[in-house]
This record gives structure tokens, sequence and C-alpha cells, in this order.
């Protein structure tokens, strides 16, 4: 048994040894993301979701490169200082992304996580800098309701009714470039997640299916940091919505681990539950990536957190492995945030 | 009084669906066919048309009329033409529909184009 790896803390642990600092953030939502209690974070907010696009495809790829463009402006940088573009969203062959790629030119990495895919993103690009491969990297997502609707559910002319426990897909998209150097804040720790599959096979359900990863994700997070729960001023969960995050709360006090003070979802805090009719809250690659790079990371310059554990969770199932009755295999990646270097 | 009677049975075909809807794992489309058949079934067994001649479009509106339809076209058609006509009745008495379906079907596919849910 080879343990040469220094950097590994632990089974699914990563500890960066020269922790990359988050340079800049920018968010873009849809319309009715910025009618939600998180509107004055966006930075950008669409009128309309086709944005001059003729088909929601297009405006999803257009969504993600003006979102990479306005980040990479906010850094004081140009598209040639990126080292890497690490990119994905939730439509077949993550084709919004590739087509964004196709006119930035910045060295691409397509990546699938589904749901997960900000924080799987955010990780693989941490390493990629405390490797020492990159100076700066841009993690993007996008995801788009219509886009995801019309390939996950049903057609949008078909107009069917969603079940209680279905989530609403965000539309909008995220991007954070971190760098090799800089003032913070700074990724510490990653934690890759393992799939877990409870074996939920309705594609209405996504919470139940993605919890107890996300649970398995946070407890060995702990278990190889040492650390307790409320070390973080906020842990974030990705998009559990209103059913998954009771799951996890309930599941994670069994196991002796007590979030109810500092932990709620991004798929919860998106919408307002009541006024949007939004079912069990927000989900979709968007939906944590605009929380963080709009919200988590601006309250944090402000210094309202100071230490935050986000998790973006994901459903890596395909409307092929649905139809064939397969279940969904649930993951969640961990990747903790701080203020301070040390 | 016609128009409560198609009200009130109309009403209730559609909330034993939203019934099944809500407390079921059946998607929609399981619904439909399940309708359809019921419709089929009921009007195979004589059971279906004392409904409609009650209620009116209260019951032939519903997809589960269209299955009586299709049931009493193929009974008509087995009666007149035999084993053939078993199999030709059902869509003849339902092709006036089934044409009206495509066409409209059609005529709004190209005047519209599908928008966003809110």
């Amino acid at each position: 048994m080879i343990e040469l790896a220094l950097k590994k803390i632990g089974a699914q642990t990563r500890k960066m040894e020269n922790p990359p600092s988050i340079l800049s953030y920018y968010s873009i939502v849809g319309p009715k993301e910025g009618e939600g209690p998180l509107k004055d974070y966006f930075d950008l907010i669409l009128e309309d979701d086709l944005w001059g696009q003729e088909s929601w495809e297009k405006a999803e790829s257009k969504i993600q490169e003006e979102c990479v463009r306005y980040a990479i402006d906010k850094g004081g940088l140009s598209s040639e200082n990126i080292d890497y573009l690490i990119a994905g969203d939730l439509i077949n062959q993550i084709t919004p992304s590739s087509y964004s790629a196709r006119q930035l030119s910045i060295p691409y990495y397509g990546i699938f996580g589904a749901c997960s895919t900000m924080t799987q993103s955010l990780s693989l690009g941490a390493m990629l800098i405390d490797g020492g491969f990159a100076d700066y990297i841009a993690c993007a997502v996008s995801s788009h309701f219509s886009t995801a609707e019309r390939q996950f559910r049903f057609p949008l002319e078909y107009g069917n009714q969603r079940k209680m426990s279905a989530q609403w897909t965000v539309t909008g998209a995220g991007t954070t470039i971190l760098s090799s150097t800089g003032n913070g804040p700074y990724v510490k720790y990653i934690t890759t997640g393992k799939i877990i599959d409870p074996g939920i096979t309705d594609s209405a359900n996504m919470g139940s299916a993605m919890a107890p990863s996300a649970i398995d994700t946070l407890v060995n997070h702990f278990q190889d940091t040492g650390l307790d729960p409320s070390y973080y001023d906020l842990i974030l969960s990705g998009d559990l919505g209103y059913v998954g995050k009771d799951i996890l709360m309930d599941l994670m006090k069994k196991k002796g681990y007590d979030l109810s003070k500092n932990y709620t979802d991004c798929g919860v805090e998106i919408f307002d539950k009541f006024e949007q009719d939004t079912h069990a809250g927000g989900s979709g690659c968007a939906c944590s990536a605009v929380v963080y790079n709009g919200y988590v990371f601006k309250e944090m310059a402000k210094g309202k957190y100071n230490r935050v554990l986000l998790m973006s969770t994901g459903a890596l199932h395909s409307t092929m492995s649905t139809q064939q009755g397969e279940s969904i295999p649930g993951i969640a990646h961990a990747v903790s945030i701080e203020n301070t270097k040390e | 009084m016609e128009y409560i009677k198609a009200f009130v049975v109309g009403g209730i075909i559609c909330l034993i669906g939203q019934v099944i809807l809500d407390n079921t794992k059946f998607t929609p489309a399981h619904l439909l066919l399940t309708f359809l058949l019921s419709g089929v079934i009921l009007g195979a067994l004589g059971l279906y048309q004392p409904i409609v001649d009650f209620a009116g479009a209260g019951a032939s509106i519903p997809i589960s009329g269209f299955g009586n339809s299709l049931a009493k076209g193929a009974i008509k058609g087995a009666n007149e033409k035999g084993i053939i006509g078993a199999f030709t009745g059902g869509i003849e008495a339902t092709g006036a529909g089934v044409a009206a379906i495509i066409l409209f079907g059609y005529i709004m596919a190209v005047i519209f184009n599908p928008k966003t849910k809110d």
C-alpha cells in the first residue's frame, strides 16, 4: 500500500497546501429567480429567459458564456489569462457548456455531475491550482428550466401538472474564478463524494434520492478533517429541496451531528415556496452556483460568514435510465471556503 | 339541467383522475391510457353508453368517451362486416375525431411557440 499523497487526509478529503483564492465570481439568473428572496444578490437578472435567442438551449449557452466573460472581467483579467475552463450543465452531452466554450476559446474540460457540477468543478479547479498546473481557472455551470424540463420531464407545450415533491430547475449560471494567489476567500478542503443509491425510481422525487449521498459526504468530511459542524458559519447543500433537507437533518442528528443552527439548502432558499408555487424547491446546476456566487461569496466579503462548507448534490440519472426503471444514483461533493488562509 | 349534468359527471371523471395523479406514482401518460382503456372496457360491456346518454358531453368529451366510441364502433363493424369489421369499425367511428385532432394540432403548432411555465 503506497501512501505518498501528502494532501490526502482521510479517505475522501484533500487539504490544499497552498489554498487557491477566489478571485472573482458572477451570477446570472432568469426572471423567476430574480423575483425570489435572493434577488438583491444576483449580478444580472434576465427579463426574458430566451435572452434574444431562438431556442432555450441557445439561451442557456449564451447565459453561461456571458457569465464566464463577466466573471473574467470582474477579476481584471482577459480570457487569454485563464488556463482552464471547467464547465458543465444538465443537457445531453453538455452541449450548452461546449457551445459556450466554443466562443470563449479557453482550454476546456467539460464535466458532468448533474446538479453537483459546481462543487465538482471547484474541487477539480482547486486541485489543479494547488498542484501547480494553473494560475487561473474558470469554474462555470448553467441550467435552464425550459431545457431541463423538456429533456428530463415533459415537453413544455404539453402543460402537465407538477407533483408536490417535484423541484423547479433554476434558470441561470454561476462562474467562480480561482487563482493561485490572492486575498481570499480560500478553498481549504475538498471532500469528493461516493455514489449512494437509495433505490428511488421516481424522478419527481430527487431530494430523497440525493439526501443519502449528501449525508455520506458530510460525515466523511467531518471524520476526515476532525471538525465539528459548529466550526462552520454556514453549511449549504445544493438542491435537496424541502424533502431532502428534512431527511438530511433527521439522519445527521441520528448520527450525532447537530445541523439545526447553521445548515440550509440552496433549493430551499432560492424561491419563496408560497409566493412562487415551486413545490419542493429549486434544483439544477445553477441552483447552488447562483447561491454561492451571488449570495455566499458576497456575504463572505462583507464578513457575515468566515467559514462555509458548500456541497452541491447531484442526481445522476438519464431519461433512458428512468424509462428503463433504473433507480437514481446520488452524489455530493463538498468544498470548504474560508476567509483566512490558516 | 343538461349543463349541470354534464358539469357534474365530467367533473367527477376529472376528480377521479386528479386523485389518482396526486396519490399514486402514475404519470399523466399512465392516466391517459388507463382512462382510455377503461372507456373501451366499459363501452364494450355496454356500461358507458348510459352515462353518455345521461350526461352528454360530460361523459363523451373525456378520453374515456373516446374509448367508448372505439368499442361501440368495433362492435357495430363486427356485426355488419364480420371479423374485418371488428378491426375497421373502431377507427371508422372515431375517424372524424382523429382527423380533427391532427388538423387542429398541426394548425396550433404552426401558429404558436411553446412558452416556459411560470
